[in-house]
C-alpha cells in the first residue's frame, strides 16, 4: 500500500518534500547528528575531569569544549528535538489535518536550521568560541579572541527556524482542527505544543535583536552593552535571559505533552483532570516570562528585583507540580502495562521532580548565593533538560516509532536501554549536586583533589549514559528493515493519529475524521470494575 | 471566469478558501507579534538609557533634521493609504488600479528611503556615526553616542524592513499583472498590506522618540 515513505524515492523527493512527516524525518536526522557531536564534546571534557590536574586539554580548549557542548545541545538539539521531530510529525495527524498550514515554510525552516547549524559548526572548526553559551558582555564583545560573531549569527539563524515551526503550529492548531474537535477535545500533546509555540513566538525575537546588537557592538564598536562607552552589560543579561529562561520551557513543555500521552495510554485510563493539565501548560508559558531575573541574583541586579524574581520563580513550581500530581493520579488504579515508553515516562517523573525541587533551592536568594555558578546548578539544569527533555523525547520516539516507521522495535533491548540510560544519567549527574554543594565551581578544567572521587563517578556515569544513547539508535535503524510490521494501533492508544495506517499515507487520512467525544476514551474505573 | 481559477489557488491542505484565508491572516498577525518583540528589545534599551541620561539624549536629539523627519512621516502615511486602496482594488477585481496603487506605494517607499539616506549622509558629514566616525562636540559625548547608536540601529532596522516590503510589493505587481488576484482570492495583497502598516507604525513611534521628545529643552 502506498504510504508517505514509499510514495516516491530518491534524494530529491526528500530534499524538496513538503510533507510534514518527511520533514520530521529530515529533522530527526539533523538533530541526531548534532546530538552526537555535542555529546562528543562532553566525552572529551568528562575525560579531562577524571583527574584534578588539567592534563588532557588546555584551559582555553576546555572553555571552547563546554561552550560547544552547550550551544549545540541547546540550540541544535533540545529546542528543536521534540517540536520539530515529533511535533512536526504528529500535530497535523492529531488534528485530523492533511498537513501543517504552511508546508513550504515548514521545509524552509529545516533549511534555515541546517544553515544555522553549519554556521555554528563552521565557527567551531575555524577555532571555536570560549564565552560559554550565554555570550556575556563585555567579554564577548571586547575581550574574547574567538569566533563570537559567526557563532552568534548561527544561533540567530537557528532562531528563525524555530519561529517558523512555532508559527506553523499556532496557525494550524487554530484553523485546521477536525470537525467536532473543540479545544477541550485536543490531545494534551497539542496543548503543550501550543504553549511552546507561543513562547517561541514571543521569546525568540528578543534573542535575535540581542544578538544583532551584540554583533554590532563587536563589529562596529557601538556601546549599548559596553560600560566604557556608556552602556550597561546588565541590560544584555536582561535581554538574553528574557528569551533564554523561557527557552527552558520551550525544551520541557513538549516533553510534558509527550508524557501526558504516554501515562494515559499505558495506564489505560483517561488522564486525571484534563483541564488542569492543559491549563498548566499555558500557565507555565505565561509565568515563564516573568522569572528571568533569577539568573542574575548575583549580577548586580537590585535586591528588590531579586526578591520579586525569587517569589515568581517559586510560582512556576505550582503548574509543574499540578502536572506531576495528575500524572501519578492517572497511574493510580490504572491497568499499567510496563512497556518501554512508560519506563521513560516514569523516569521523566522521577528526574523532573528532582530537577524541579532543586530549582526551588536555586530560586531561594540566600541559597543561590552559596551555590551560584557551582556544579549544583549544572546538575539541576541537566536533571531538567536531559532527565526531562531527553527522557520525554526518547519515550515519545519509542511510542510513535511504529507509526513513523511502520515497524516495531525490539522490546527487550528497548527496556534494557531505558534502564541503562536511567542508571547512567543518575550516576553522571547526582554526584554533581554533591560537588556543587561542596563548592566546586563550574567551567574550570582543574579542581582540588578532594573532589576527585565524585568526578570519577560522574565520568563513569557519562560513559554508561553514552552507551545507553547508542543502543536505541542501533535498534531503531535495525528495525526499519528487520522489525516486525506494526498494525495501525499497536498500543491500543486513543488519538486520531492511531486511526490511520502505520506508516500513514501522504495526506494522513483517507477521509477527514470527525471527532464526537473527548480524546482519552479509555474505559472508566467503574466500567472496568463491572467487567473485569 | 474567476470561479474557474479557484481550485488552483487552494492549497491541498486546506478544505476551502475561507480556511486558507484565515490561516494566512493569523500567520501574518503571529509574525507581526514576533516583530513587535524584535523591535521591543531596542525600544526597551532606548527607554532604559533615555531615563538614565535624559539630558544627553535631549541634546543629541537637537541634531536631528526635524523637517526631513516630518516629510518622511507624511510620505509613509501616504504610502499606507495607497496600500489600503490597493487591497480595496484587489477585492473589487480592478487589476489596473491594483498594479498602479502598488507601484505608487513602492515609489513612496523609495522616496522615504532616499530622504533617510540623505539624513544618514548628513550625520556622517557631521561625524555623528558611533563606532565609525564619532566626534561629538557637546557635553556627555559618551551618552550621546548611545543616542546615535540607537538611532542608527532602530532606523536602520526599520529601513531594512521597508526594503523587504518593497521587494514583496514588486513580487505582487508581477503576479497582479498576470491576473493572479481576484475578488475571490487576494490574500497575499491583504497580508502584505498588514506588514506594510506594521512597518509604518514602527516609524510612528521612532519619529517622536528621536526627533520630537524633549527637543530644544
Amino acid at each position: 500500500m502506498s504510504n508517505y515513505l514509499n510514495v516516491n524515492y530518491g534524494v530529491k523527493s526528500w530534499l524538496l518534500t513538503r510533507d510534514h512527516k518527511r520533514i520530521a524525518l529530515l529533522y530527526l536526522g539533523a538533530v541526531t547528528l548534532f546530538f552526537f557531536i555535542g555529546g562528543a564534546a562532553a566525552v572529551i571534557f568528562r575525560i579531562e575531569l577524571l583527574t584534578p590536574q588539567g592534563d588532557l586539554v588546555q584551559a582555553e580548549t576546555y572553555n571552547k569544549l563546554f561552550t560547544m557542548h552547550g550551544i549545540i545541545m541547546i540550540f541544535l538539539f533540545l529546542i528543536p528535538a521534540i517540536p520539530a521531530v515529533l511535533g512536526n510529525f504528529l500535530v497535523p495527524m492529531m488534528l485530523g489535518a492533511r498537513d501543517l498550514a504552511f508546508p513550504r515554510l515548514n521545509l524552509a525552516s529545516w533549511y534555515v536550521f541546517v544553515t544555522g547549524g553549519l554556521f555554528l559548526l563552521g565557527a567551531m572548526i575555524a577555532g571555536g568560541v570560549d564565552t560559554g553559551w550565554t555570550f556575556y558582555t563585555p567579554y564577548s564583545t571586547v575581550y574574547s579572541n574567538s569566533y563570537v560573531i559567526a557563532t552568534a549569527l548561527g544561533a540567530f539563524i537557528v532562531g528563525f527556524s524555530s519561529i517558523m515551526t512555532g508559527l506553523n503550529f499556532v496557525v494550524t492548531i487554530h484553523t485546521m482542527r477536525a470537525p467536532g474537535q473543540t479545544w477541550f477535545r485536543l490531545p494534551l500533546f497539542i496543548w503543550s505544543h501550543y504553549a511552546t509555540s507561543v513562547i517561541i513566538l514571543l521569546g525568540t525575537p528578543v534573542l535575535a535583536i540581542t544578538i544583532v546588537l551584540l554583533a554590532l557592538e563587536r563589529l562596529l564598536g557601538l556601546g549599548i552593552f559596553n560600560p566604557a562607552l556608556g552602556g550597561d552589560p546588565i541590560l544584555f543579561q536582561h535581554l538574553f535571559w528574557f528569551y533564554s529562561h523561557p527557552a527552558v520551557y520551550i525544551m520541557i513543555l513538549p516533553a510534558m505533552g509527550v508524557i501526558s500521552e504516554l501515562i494515559t495510554t499505558f495506564s489505560r485510563k483517561r488522564i486525571f483532570s484534563y483541564q488542569f493539565v492543559a491549563f498548566s501548560s499555558i500557565a507555565i508559558a505565561v509565568l515563564g516570562f516573568f522569572v528571568w531575573g533569577h539568573h542574575m541574583f548575583v549580577s548586580g541586579q537590585s535586591v528588590y528585583a531579586g526578591m520579586v524574581f525569587s517569589f515568581l520563580s517559586m510560582f512556576v513550581a505550582i503548574p509543574s507540580a499540578i502536572k506531576v500530581f495528575n500524572w501519578t493520579a492517572t497511574l493510580y488504579k490504572g491497568s499499567v502495562s510496563w512497556q518501554t515508553p512508560l519506563l521513560y515516562a516514569l523516569g521523566f517523573i522521577g528526574l523532573f521532580t528532582i530537577g524541579g525541587l532543586t530549582g526551588l533551592f536555586l530560586a531561594t536568594l540566600a541559597v543561590d548565593v552559596h551555590v551560584h555558578d557551582t556544579y549544583f546548578v549544572v546538575a539541576h539544569f541537566h536533571y531538567i533538560m536531559v532527565g526531562g527533555t531527553i527522557m520525554g523525547y526518547l519515550g515519545g520516539l519509542h511510542f510513535w516509532w511504529p507509526k513513523i516507521s511502520g515497524r516495531l522495535y525490539p522490546e527487550g533491548w528497548a527496556k534494557f536501554a531505558a534502564l541503562v540510560i536511567f542508571v547512567g544519567f543518575n550516576l553522571t549527574f547526582f554526584p554533581q549536586f554533591l560537588l556543587g554543594y561542596l563548592g566546586m565551581p563550574r567551567r574550570y578544567y582543574a579542581y582540588p583533589e578532594e573532589f576527585q572521587v565524585l568526578n570519577v563517578m560522574s565520568t563513569a556515569g557519562a560513559s554508561i549514559l553514552g552507551v545507553g544513547y547508542i543502543i536505541p539508535m542501533v535498534y531503531f535503524i535495525w528495525s526499519m528493515r528487520y522489525g516486525p510490521p506494526a498494525s495501525a494501533n499497536p498500543f491500543g492508544a486513543s488519538g486520531l493519529e492511531w486511526q490511520t495506517a502505520s506508516p500513514p499515507p501522504t495526506e494522513n487520512f483517507a477521509a477527514t475524521p470527525v471527532v464526537t467525544c473527548e480524546v482519552y476514551t479509555y474505559p472508566s474505573e467503574h466500567d472496568r470494575g463491572a467487567n473485569p | 471566469m474567476t470561479v474557474a481559477r479557484t481550485p488552483e489557488v487552494l492549497a491541498h491542505q486546506f478544505d476551502d478558501l475561507e480556511q486558507q484565508h484565515d490561516a494566512a491572516n493569523l500567520g501574518m498577525w503571529a509574525f507581526l507579534a514576533t516583530e513587535i518583540l524584535f523591535f521591543g528589545g531596542m525600544f526597551l534599551g532606548y527607554a532604559v538609557y533615555r531615563s538614565l541620561y535624559p539630558e544627553a539624549f535631549t541634546q543629541a536629539s537637537n541634531h536631528m533634521d526635524i523637517l526631513l523627519g516630518m516629510i518622511n512621516t507624511v510620505v509613509l502615511i501616504a504610502s499606507s493609504l495607497t496600500v489600503v486602496l490597493a487591497v480595496h482594488a484587489a477585492q473589487q477585481d480592478r487589476r489596473r488600479a491594483l498594479v498602479g496603487l502598488l507601484t505608487l506605494t513602492i515609489l513612496l517607499g523609495l522616496v522615504f528611503l532616499g530622504i533617510k539616506s540623505t539624513e544618514y549622509l548628513h550625520k556622517f558629514n557631521e561625524n555623528l556615526v558611533p563606532g565609525v566616525d564619532f566626534a561629538y562636540t557637546g557635553q556627555n559625548a559618551r551618552h550621546a553616542a548611545l543616542f546615535f547608536s540607537f538611532y542608527f540601529a532602530m532606523t536602520g532596522m526599520h529601513a531594512l524592513h521597508m526594503i523587504i516590503g518593497i521587494a514583496i510589493f514588486a513580487w505582487l505587481i508581477v503576479a497582479a499583472r498576470r491576473g493572479r488576484y481576484t475578488a475571490i482570492y487576494n490574500t497575499p495583497v491583504e497580508i502584505a498590506g498588514l506588514y506594510w502598516h506594521f512597518v509604518d507604525i514602527i516609524w510612528i513611534f521612532l519619529f517622536p522618540l528621536f526627533y520630537l521628545l524633549g527637543r530644544h529643552l
